[in-house]
C-alpha cells in the first residue's frame, strides 16, 4: 500500500490522540501499584550512632541545617568533640557553631579524643512533653518527640525539661522547634537527612518494630548506651562505644 | 573559638537563657500575694487581734499583686493570644498547666469574696451617702445586695470565716505549687528538690509579710495617723519565726548539697563563687537573710525605744523585699547559666526596653502599687484604726 505525506499525517495524528488519552487515563487510573500507606503503629523510630565512625565533618549538621531550614545559631543536631587528659575530673569539649563546618585540625596531645554527634533523643518517657502546658509537644505513636507550632505558646518549659539541650525557641515562628528525625522524610520511606549525608554511616535511623532493621543484630553484638542513662527518659538514640566522660 | 559571656562547654542550643527577668517576677509577685494573706489569716482564724489593723491592708495587698501576677507571663511567652488554651486543652501532666485554675480559685473564690465580704457593709454606706459616677461605682460593687441587717453582717462573718480557712490552704497550693514548677524538673539539678516548694513558701511568707509591714508603716506614716506598736512588734514577732523556718530549709538544702556533693555540685559549687557571688552570697544570704534575721532577733531579745523599734522594722523589711527578690533571681537565673553538661557557664544579657528587659519588669512592678493605691482609695482599709484613734 502506497502511503503519501497526507496518510502520515492522518494516521499519525490518530495514534497521537489515543496515546495522549491512554496516557491520561493511565494518570487517573494509576499505572503503578499505590505505595503501602504509612501505618503509625508499625514503626518505632530511633537511631544507632557509632561513636568509633564518626569523623566530625559536620556534613549531618549542614545537611539537617539545609533539609529543615533550621535559624542560624541554633541546632537541631551538632557534633561535639571531646578529648579526656587522663587524670583530669572533666573532659575538654568543643563544638564550634554545633561543628556546622566540622572542627578545625586539633594541636597533636596524647589525649584520649573522640566526636558525638548529638540529637533529640525521642524519649518514650520524655519529661519535655511531660511539661507542655497544652500538649503542643507530643511523642508520636511511632516514636517521635514533636512540635504542633499551631499549638505551642513559646512558654518554653519544655526547653528547661530537656536534659540533652535539644530545643530552642525559634526566633521567627517563636514557637518552640527541634529534630524531627525528618519525619516528613521517614514516612515516606526515606531516611533522615543526617543519616544519609553521613559519609561514615556513623549514623543509622533504626526502625525497633520492623523485625528485619539491622539494628536488632547490631544490638546483640555491640556494648551500646544512651546520653545520661540516670535521667530514665528511655532515650531511643543508642551510641556504641560510648565513654563515660560523655556529657 | 570563643563564644561572648560564655566560659567552657555549653551545649549549643544552652547559650541563650530562655526564662528572662519576667518570669522572676512571677514567682516573688505570687509569693508577696500568699505571704499577704497569710498575715490577714492570721487575725481571721487564728485570732491574733494585735494584727487587725492590717487585715484589709493585707488583703488589698495581697489583691493588687495577684492581678499584676499573669501580665509577666503573659508578656513572655511567644504566643500570648494562645494562653487561653491552657483553660480549654489543660495538658494534665504538666504543673504548669495548672496555673490558670490555681490563679482563678485563689482570685475569685478567695480573694475577691473574701474582700467582698468584708467590705459589703461599707460598700453598702458608700453607695448611698456618695454622689454621681463614684456613686454608681459602690452600686454596681454591691451587685444588688444591700442587706446589711445585724443577721446578714453575722452570715457575712460566717462565710467569711470559711473563706479564710479555704484561703490558707489554696495560699500554701498557689505558691507552693509555684515552688513544684522548678522543683520537678529533674533535667535541672539547681531547681530539682522536693524542698522546693516548702522553700518558696515560707520565703513567700516571709516577704508577703514584710512587705505587708513596711506599706502599713509607710502609709500611717502618709495619713499622719499614729503606728500601732503593738501591731508591728506582733507582726515582726510572726515574720522572725517565719523567717527562721524558711533560713533552717534554705540552709538544710544547702548542707545537704555540699555534703552530699553529687556529679552537679563542683559545676554549680564554682557558679555560686563566680557570677552568683553578688546576688546570692552578698545579697539573698548576707544582706537579705543573715542580717535581718539579726536585727529581728535583736528585737525579740531586747526592747529597743518604739522608734528605734520602727527603724529595725523598716530596714528589715526592705532588705526581707531585696533578699527574696534576689532568690527568686537565683532560683531562675541561676539555674540557667551552667550547662546542663556541667562544664561550662553562660552569661544572663538583660535588654533594657526589649519585650523582656529592665523597663516592662520595672512597669510590671510598679503596676500593682498603682492598682493598690487605687483599691485604698476605693475601699479604704484603715477605718478600725482611725475609728480606734479616734476612741
Amino acid at each position: 500500500m502506497e502511503m503519501n505525506r497526507r496518510d502520515l499525517f492522518r494516521i499519525g495524528g490518530k495514534l497521537l490522540v489515543l496515546a495522549s488519552a491512554g496516557a491520561t487515563l493511565e494518570q487517573i487510573m494509576g499505572s503503578e501499584p499505590a505505595p503501602e500507606a504509612y501505618k503509625m503503629a508499625d514503626h518505632w523510630w530511633g537511631m544507632i550512632v557509632d561513636i568509633d565512625k564518626c569523623i566530625g565533618c559536620g556534613s549531618c549538621v549542614r545537611a539537617c541545617s539545609n533539609e529543615n531550614q533550621v535559624p542560624n545559631g541554633y541546632f537541631r543536631t551538632w557534633v561535639e568533640r571531646y578529648e579526656v587528659p587522663e587524670g583530669y575530673v572533666n573532659p575538654i569539649v568543643t563544638s564550634p557553631e554545633g561543628a556546622i563546618n566540622g572542627f578545625p585540625l586539633p594541636k597533636p596531645t596524647n589525649f584520649k579524643a573522640f566526636f558525638v554527634p548529638k540529637l533529640c533523643n525521642h524519649c518514650a518517657d520524655s519529661p519535655c512533653t511531660q511539661v507542655c502546658p497544652v500538649g503542643a509537644t507530643f511523642v508520636s505513636p511511632d516514636g517521635v518527640v514533636l512540635v504542633d507550632k499551631e499549638y505551642c505558646l513559646g512558654c518554653r518549659y519544655c526547653v528547661q525539661a530537656c536534659p540533652y539541650g535539644c530545643r530552642y525557641l525559634h526566633p521567627e515562628t517563636e514557637t518552640v522547634d527541634k529534630c524531627t528525625l525528618c519525619y516528613h522524610r521517614i514516612t515516606k520511606g526515606l531516611t533522615t537527612a543526617c543519616c544519609e549525608n553521613c559519609p561514615t554511616q556513623a549514623r543509622q535511623l533504626v526502625d525497633f518494630k520492623n523485625p528485619k532493621d539491622p539494628v536488632h543484630e547490631f544490638l546483640r553484638t555491640h556494648k551500646v548506651s544512651v546520653l545520661k542513662p540516670q535521667m530514665a527518659t528511655e532515650a531511643k538514640v543508642y551510641y556504641n562505644n560510648l565513654d563515660g566522660a560523655v556529657r | 573559638m570563643m563564644i561572648p559571656g560564655v566560659d567552657g562547654f555549653m551545649y549549643p542550643n544552652e547559650v541563650e537563657l530562655q526564662w528572662s527577668i519576667l518570669i522572676v517576677l512571677y514567682p516573688y509577685i505570687t509569693g508577696l500575694v500568699a505571704g499577704a494573706f497569710i498575715l490577714a489569716s492570721l487575725e481571721r482564724v487564728f485570732k491574733v487581734e494585735a494584727v487587725r489593723p492590717t487585715y484589709r491592708l493585707a488583703l488589698l495587698t495581697a489583691l493588687a499583686f495577684l492581678l499584676v501576677a499573669p501580665l509577666p507571663l503573659q508578656l513572655h511567652l511567644g504566643h500570648p493570644e494562645r494562653s487561653f488554651e491552657m483553660y480549654l486543652t489543660p495538658h494534665t501532666s504538666s504543673a504548669m498547666a495548672m496555673f490558670g485554675f490555681v490563679y482563678l480559685w485563689y482570685l475569685t473564690v478567695v480573694l475577691l469574696l473574701e474582700i467582698w465580704l468584708d467590705y459589703r457593709a461599707d460598700i453598702v454606706h458608700m453607695s448611698k451617702t456618695t454622689t454621681g459616677v463614684t456613686r454608681l461605682v459602690y452600686k454596681v460593687l454591691t451587685l444588688g445586695s444591700d442587706n446589711v441587717s445585724e443577721a446578714a453582717r453575722r452570715v457575712d462573718d460566717k462565710v467569711g470565716y470559711v473563706i479564710t480557712v479555704i484561703g490558707i490552704p489554696s495560699a500554701f497550693m498557689l505558691h507552693g505549687y509555684v515552688g513544684f514548677i522548678f522543683g520537678s524538673v529533674k533535667a535541672n539539678p539547681w531547681w530539682s528538690t522536693p524542698l522546693m516548694p516548702v522553700v518558696f513558701l515560707f520565703s513567700a511568707m516571709v516577704s508577703g509579710i514584710a512587705a505587708v509591714l513596711v506599706l502599713y508603716m509607710a502609709a500611717m506614716k502618709v495619713k499622719r495617723l499614729p503606728i500601732d506598736m503593738r501591731c508591728v512588734d506582733t507582726i515582726a514577732k510572726y515574720l522572725f519565726y517565719t523567717f527562721v523556718i524558711d533560713f533552717t530549709l534554705e540552709m538544710l538544702d544547702l548542707i545537704h548539697r555540699t555534703y552530699e556533693a553529687d556529679e552537679s555540685f563542683r559545676s554549680l559549687d564554682f557558679m555560686v563563687h563566680t557570677r552568683l557571688w553578688a546576688s546570692h552570697v552578698l545579697l539573698q544570704i548576707g544582706a537579705g537573710t543573715v542580717v535581718p534575721l539579726l536585727l529581728l532577733a535583736a528585737t525579740q531579745l531586747r526592747r529597743f525605744a518604739p522608734g528605734a523599734r520602727k527603724a529595725i522594722y523598716s530596714i528589715t523589711s526592705c532588705l526581707i523585699l531585696v533578699g527574696i527578690f534576689a532568690m527568686r533571681w537565683n532560683v531562675v537565673i541561676g539555674g540557667q547559666l551552667f550547662s546542663k553538661s556541667f562544664l561550662g557557664y553562660t552569661s544572663y544579657k538583660m535588654g533594657l526596653v526589649t519585650r523582656e528587659g529592665l523597663l516592662p519588669a520595672v512597669a510590671l512592678m510598679l503596676l500593682p502599687f498603682a492598682i493598690f493605691f487605687v483599691l485604698i482609695k476605693l475601699l479604704p482599709p484603715w477605718q478600725h484604726s482611725e475609728a480606734n484613734a479616734a476612741d
